[in-house]
């Protein structure tokens, strides 16, 4: 592998870093819903490289899931959630968002103190390439705890997914990285159908799960 | 034999799922759900007997043949005790015909995951069962569409999903330290293998990623701090699910954790795995222990039950020894029984008081007699009273760590004690004082509950020697 492959899949996994901190400061869910986007796209681009590099053909379909359904359907359908559910001006944070972006910070900083020296074995190709995949899990994780609503949280959960199937892609000659990938597809195209659904059904006033908290049983 | 067997199991609910989402009338649905969940129990059964040969996917060993079955038995009496508590919630409105095509459906998929999850020999084949398996009791647990309901299955689904994620990493870091080994591809996949040769795995990828698994299997499992998604997805979905859940899923989450506990233990370079599970078993059985003391609702209480029996029962796995992990498949076994008998009465008792708050349900003994006298029966065999089998169980882990560790044996008595007490303090106020009301359930709906009890107090007396056999050996193989 020339020094020029691996830089171009440090690039664009890097990329998906940076994007995942894009994500944890975004206030507006339009513009949450656009990085989230390009997230996906530097997924897919990213696995594509993979499949190149690793001559294997079936990581294409995985990026082409990527595109297609986590940079397209999905944004698209989340953007006529918010739209109908009048939640696209801002989005309530638990954390503020400096303390968030130190935070962040310091889980990339966890991620490569934890990844490089247990990988030592492995090529230096595939110990960047997971030390990336868990800085963006992580990231994706700290964006799930510091939104409240529901809407953010499913982005939150499929960055992190993308960060997942970063690792697994870099992971060489993983088999059922296509499967694992249409399967959690699945599961986010099930949540998304839901909330849009309960909405429909009018039992959800509010996607804000402060709100829904309210209705725990030992609040009796 | 064996291969049409496990063929059949998987097939039996598969096709079954895709039947009972088409057929419109529930009693007719509800009738095969129950054969179709008795022809998977007669697989598993079979299964014992006759072993297919072991593939890259699927494998049947000791350890999950015990798994099997309890599941098919437990997964069996449920449809049965479903059959009559879909029938109320029809007649109440809380759920409409459409619905319960959805639920049947739903349940048999279930089914077909958890047999799935059990029979893989595949660890990425693994997750995707268990992955499908919480997706389809997502569903399940919101399916009233009340607003507690919708928030369990939210709070299910998204610490779920957390917990799935952290076990995919764990299965790419061990992928990662096999295929270096046994060569790219399917192989550095199949767990048989794994176990073998894992002496020359990377120790430190292997360190990192039992940390992942622990944490990402352990949320389904229930254990604390990754419990809290339990207590809620048991209190709102229907009763049916939360026995389910108790009796099964759980167990399914633990069997993975397990199968990656052997691997991690085949390498001596590595962190013992048997300590994290002991510390988070033990966190799980004193904090479940403290939370039983003020609960409000029936099933909320007897999730936090679960929570505690489920750390127990990882506490078990994780000491280790012939002994101790034979007391963790008997409790395994006996509190897959006993919760899930004691969910069918509470999921009666609810339906007939209207209620599911503790403080508005007194004298069940009195205003049902039968009913009443069984969840006592069900409570003192959970708490780990003699004669029934959860007292063997816990008697036989408390010596066996007593000669490991004196101080944890104390430490285990004072979580066992503190659990038991509050669970009599609650019992006395629902069972017994005075109350008007007389409800009559038919007999045959308390058969499976009957049935459940009957078992659990059997095997606390006698102990089959073939089962004995069993269990130690399956034992011995987890060290």
């Amino acid at each position: 592998m020339s020094p020029l492959d691996s830089d171009i899949a440090h690039l664009l996994a890097g990329s998906m870093v940076l994007l995942s901190f894009l994500l944890l400061y975004q206030d507006r869910m339009f513009a949450l819903l656009n990085v989230f986007a390009l997230h996906a796209y530097a997924l897919a681009c990213s696995v594509a490289w993979q499949a190149y590099l690793q001559r294997a053909p079936h990581l294409f379909i995985t990026a082409l899931i990527a595109l297609l359904f986590k940079g397209v359907i999905i944004p698209l359908a989340l953007r006529r959630i918010v739209v109908r559910l009048g939640i696209h001006r801002s989005i309530e944070t638990v954390v503020s968002v400096g303390p968030t972006m130190l935070f962040g910070i310091a889980l990339v900083g966890l991620s490569i103190v934890v990844m490089l020296p247990v990988t030592q074995a492995e090529g230096p190709f595939v110990r960047e390439d997971l030390a990336f995949a868990l800085s963006v899990l992580l990231l994706g994780f700290l964006m799930m705890v510091t939104r409240r609503n529901a809407v953010s949280q499913v982005i939150g959960f499929m960055s992190l997914e993308n960060g997942l199937v970063l690792a697994a892609s870099g992971a060489r000659g993983m088999p059922l990285v296509v499967e694992i990938s249409v399967g959690f597809s699945v599961l986010i195209a099930f949540i998304v159908i839901g909330i849009f659904l309960f909405r429909i059904r009018e039992r959800f006033d509010t996607v804000d799960l402060q709100a829904l908290d309210m209705s725990r049983g030992e609040a009796l | 034999m064996g291969q049409l067997a496990l063929t059949a199991l998987l097939c039996t609910p598969a096709l079954g799922a895709v039947l009972l989402a088409a057929i419109p009338r529930y009693r007719l649905a509800a009738a095969l759900n129950v054969t179709l969940c008795a022809l998977t129990l007669s697989c598993a059964a079979a299964l014992y007997r006759h072993r297919p040969q072991p593939s890259l996917y699927l494998l049947v060993d000791d350890l999950n043949t015990v798994f099997l079955f309890v599941g098919a038995l437990v997964g069996f009496s449920t449809s049965v005790f479903s059959a009559g508590y879909i029938a109320h919630e029809l007649q109440t409105r809380r759920l409409k015909a459409r619905d319960l095509r959805f639920y049947h459906a739903m349940y048999q998929l279930l089914m077909f995951a958890m047999n799935l999850a059990l029979v893989s020999n595949n660890i990425g084949l693994m997750w995707v069962a268990i992955e499908l398996a919480t997706l389809t009791t997502v569903m399940m647990v919101g399916i009233y569409r009340t607003n507690a309901a919708l928030e369990a299955a939210w709070k299910y689904f998204i610490l779920g999903s957390v917990g799935i994620a952290l076990a995919l990493f764990g299965t790419i870091l061990v992928y990662l330290a096999a295929q270096e080994h046994l060569g790219q591809g399917m192989v550095a996949m199949a767990w048989d293998r794994l176990a073998v040769s894992s002496a020359s795995f990377d120790p430190s990828l292997l360190n990192l990623a039992f940390v992942f698994l622990l944490l990402g299997y352990g949320t389904k499992v229930g254990l604390v701090p990754v419990h809290a998604w339990l207590p809620d997805a048991h209190a709102e979905g229907p009763t049916p699910i939360s026995a389910v859940l108790s009796g099964l899923l759980l167990n399914v989450a633990l069997f993975a954790l397990l199968r990656f506990k052997l691997i991690i233990a085949g390498n001596p370079h590595v962190l013992a795995p048997g300590p994290m599970m002991v510390t988070m078993g033990f966190t799980s059985l004193l904090f479940a222990g403290f939370m039983l003391y003020r609960r409000r609702d029936i099933k909320r209480m007897f999730a936090y039950s679960s929570i505690e029996h489920m750390g127990i029962i990882t506490l078990a796995f994780g000491l280790g020894g012939p002994l101790a992990s034979f007391a963790g498949l008997l409790h395994m076994t006996m509190h897959s029984l006993t919760k899930s008998a004691i969910f069918f009465g509470v999921g009666y008792i609810s339906q007939l008081e209207g209620t599911q708050r503790t403080a508005d349900i007194r004298g069940l003994t009195h205003s049902q007699p039968l009913l009443g006298w069984l969840l006592v029966l069900g409570v003192v065999a959970i708490a780990g009273l003699p004669p029934f089998g959860i007292f063997t169980s816990e008697f036989l882990l408390v010596t066996s760590t007593f000669a490991r560790s004196p101080w944890l044996a104390i430490l285990l008595v004072a979580g066992l004690l503190i659990a038991f007490s509050a669970l009599a303090l609650r019992l006395q106020g629902l069972a017994f004082g005075d109350t008007e009301r007389r409800h009559l359930l038919p007999a045959w709906r308390l058969a499976p509950m009957t049935l459940h009890l009957l078992l659990v107090a059997a095997a606390g007396v006698y102990l089959p020697a073939p089962v004995v056999a069993w269990f130690r050996h399956v034992a011995g193989q987890l060290g």
